[in-house]
C-alpha cells in the first residue's frame, strides 16, 4: 500500500471514529461493508460523508452513495477524486 | 415573585440532580434561556426557564438532588421590587427538598443507592455522589478546588474539572466538523444501569396502565423515494434529505387528522395536543435510548425538519438536550427500518397515547393490476391506546399515512393544508 493511500486510510479512520467513538481502528476490516461493521444508521452515515466533504473537499453525489460501502472503497473513490 | 421548579423531564424521571448554574442572582433571564443543568438518570439536560425575569435567589446548590417539582430559584418578575430579605428562605427550601422527595427514601434509593445527598446537613469535603462521579472519571477529587458549603467538592466541581476535555468535544460535534470527537458524554456503566432502570420503570408502567392495540399497514414507498431522489440530486451533501424527515411530516400531518393519537392521557382523561411534538427515538451508540422531542413538525418545511433532526440526534448522543425536548413530546416515532427489520410494534411512553413504528424500507412483493411486482414498501404500524382511541380511527390515521406519502412534494412544503385529504394523487 502506497504511503498516500495508508495516510488517506488513517485520516479516513479517524472521521469515522469521531461518528463511532468506540471503534477500533484494528479491528476494522477494510472491505467489509462500514455501516454493518460499526452500526451505522442513515443519519451516522450522512455525518460521515459531511466529513468526508468538509476534510476533502469533495460533494459526493447521491446517486455515488451505493458505491461507498468498505472502507476501500470510500478511498478508492477519494483517492481516484482528489 | 416566581417560582421556578424543576420541570418533569419525562415520565421516568421523579428527581433531578442539579449539576449548574448557568445564572447569578441578579441576572435577568428571558422565556427559553438555559438556566441550569440537571442530571437525570438518563442524560445532563439544559434546563429552560419560562418566564422573563430576574433571578433572586437560587434555592438548591450543585450536588443537590431534588424531586420533580422542587422550587430551584425563584425570580422577579420584570418591573418587581426584591422583598425584604427572608433569612429563613434558603432552609426553607432544604426542608421542602427534603419533604418534597418522598416520605419514603426507598425510591430514590432503589434507583441510587447512596442517595442520602438529599440531606445537606453536614455536608462532608466531597459529597458521595461526587466521590463516585469522581470515580468514574478518574480524577481525584482530593485535588478538585470546592465551590459548595464549606468548601465541599460538589459533583458540578468534578464535572467542571474534566469539562476542559469534554467541551470542545461538544461544540466539535454539533458542528459535525472532521476532528475526531472524544465524546466524555457520560457514558459510564453507571449511567447506563441507571438508564436501564429508567427505561424499565417507564416500559413497565405503560405495559402495567395502557390498554395498547395494535394495527400495521404496507406502504408503497415509489413516489417518495422517487421524490426525495430528484429533491436531493441538485443539493449539496449539507442540504440533502433523509426519508426519516420525510416519515416524520407525514406522521404528524396525519396526526392532525385523527387528533386522538397525539397528547397525553392524565388524570383519566386524554388530553389532545394542537402541536405536534414528536418525541424521536434515538439509540445511543453505547446503550440506551431517548426520545427527545422534534417541534412543531406539522408546520415546518421539510428542510428545516431535516436539519433540526440531524442537530437533536447529534445532541441526544453527546448528551446536550434541552429540558422541552425531554418533557413535551406528544407522540413518539421509531424507526428500525436501518436494521432492516420489517416492522416494529412499540410500547407507548406515558403520559403519550400512541407510537407510531417504521420498519425498513425494502423492495417486497406487491400486487398491482392483478400482477404481482416488487416495489419498495414500508411497514407503518402503530401502537395506540385505548383509554383514548379506537381500533378504527387508528386505521384512519394509518391510511392517511399511505396517502400522504403518495404526494410527497406536497407534504415537503411548509403548508400542509395545500394537501387534499384522502386524495393518492
Amino acid at each position: 500500500m502506497s504511503t498516500e493511500r495508508e495516510a488517506l486510510m488513517t485520516t479516513v479512520v479517524t472521521l469515522l471514529s469521531a461518528i463511532a467513538p468506540e471503534l477500533e481502528p484494528q479491528a476494522l476490516e477494510p472491505a467489509r461493508p462500514l455501516r454493518g461493521q460499526l452500526d451505522l444508521d442513515s443519519m451516522d452515515w450522512l455525518n460521515f460523508l459531511l466529513s468526508l466533504h468538509q476534510r476533502f473537499g469533495v460533494d459526493i453525489p447521491e446517486v455515488d452513495y451505493a458505491r461507498l460501502v468498505s472502507l476501500n472503497d470510500v478511498v478508492d473513490y477519494l483517492q481516484a477524486r482528489a | 415573585m416566581i417560582e421556578f421548579k424543576l420541570p418533569s423531564l419525562g415520565a421516568d424521571m421523579e428527581e433531578g440532580t442539579l449539576l449548574s448554574w448557568q445564572v447569578q442572582p441578579g441576572d435577568s433571564v428571558k422565556r427559553g434561556q438555559v438556566v441550569a443543568v440537571v442530571d437525570t438518570s438518563k442524560a445532563a439536560v439544559d434546563v429552560e426557564i419560562w418566564h422573563d425575569g430576574v433571578v433572586h435567589e437560587l434555592l438548591v446548590q450543585p450536588g443537590d438532588k431534588v424531586p420533580v417539582g422542587a422550587v430551584l430559584a425563584t425570580l422577579l418578575a420584570v418591573g418587581e421590587e426584591a422583598p425584604a430579605r427572608r433569612p429563613e428562605a434558603a432552609p426553607a427550601a432544604l426542608a421542602q427538598a427534603v419533604n418534597a422527595a418522598g416520605a419514603p427514601p426507598a425510591r430514590a434509593t432503589e434507583r441510587v443507592p447512596e442517595s442520602g445527598i438529599i440531606a445537606v446537613a453536614a455536608r462532608p469535603p466531597v459529597s458521595p455522589l461526587a466521590r463516585r462521579r469522581a470515580r468514574e472519571l478518574g480524577v481525584d477529587p482530593d485535588h478538585v478546588h470546592g465551590t459548595g458549603a464549606q468548601g465541599s467538592v460538589t459533583l458540578a466541581d468534578i464535572e467542571a474539572s474534566v469539562r476542559v476535555a469534554s467541551a470542545p468535544a461538544r461544540v466539535i460535534a454539533a458542528t459535525a466538523t472532521a476532528a475526531p470527537v472524544a465524546v466524555t458524554a457520560v457514558a459510564t456503566p453507571d449511567r447506563q444501569s441507571a438508564m436501564r432502570q429508567a427505561i424499565a420503570a417507564a416500559m413497565s408502567r405503560s405495559k402495567r396502565e395502557i390498554p395498547h392495540y395494535y394495527l400495521s399497514e404496507l406502504i408503497p414507498m415509489a413516489r417518495a423515494l422517487d421524490w426525495l431522489q430528484q429533491f436531493n440530486a441538485g443539493r449539496p451533501i449539507t442540504e440533502r434529505v433523509l426519508s426519516a424527515a420525510l416519515l416524520l411530516k407525514a406522521v404528524a400531518i396525519a396526526l392532525q387528522r385523527v387528533p386522538e393519537l397525539n397528547g397525553f392521557y392524565r388524570e383519566g382523561q386524554f388530553e389532545p395536543s394542537a402541536a405536534v411534538h414528536a418525541g424521536v427515538a434515538i439509540s445511543l451508540r453505547d446503550g440506551g435510548l431517548l426520545a427527545p422531542a422534534l417541534h412543531d413538525v406539522a408546520t415546518k418545511p421539510i428542510e428545516q425538519l431535516m436539519r433540526e433532526l440531524a442537530d437533536l440526534v447529534k445532541r441526544a448522543r453527546v448528551g446536550s438536550l434541552r429540558s422541552s425536548e425531554m418533557s413535551d413530546p406528544t407522540i413518539t416515532i421509531t424507526n428500525l427500518g436501518e436494521q432492516s427489520v420489517m416492522s416494529v410494534l412499540g410500547v407507548i411512553y406515558p403520559p403519550q397515547v400512541a407510537l407510531v413504528g417504521l420498519g425498513g424500507i425494502d423492495q417486497r412483493p406487491w400486487v398491482e393490476d392483478g400482477k404481482v411486482c416488487a416495489r419498495p414498501l414500508l411497514c407503518a404500524t402503530l401502537a395506540a391506546d385505548h383509554r383514548a382511541s379506537d381500533g378504527h380511527r387508528g386505521a384512519l390515521f394509518l391510511a392517511e399515512l399511505r396517502d400522504l406519502l403518495q404526494q410527497p412534494q406536497a407534504l415537503a412544503a411548509a403548508d400542509s393544508k395545500a394537501i387534499k385529504p384522502g386524495d393518492p394523487t
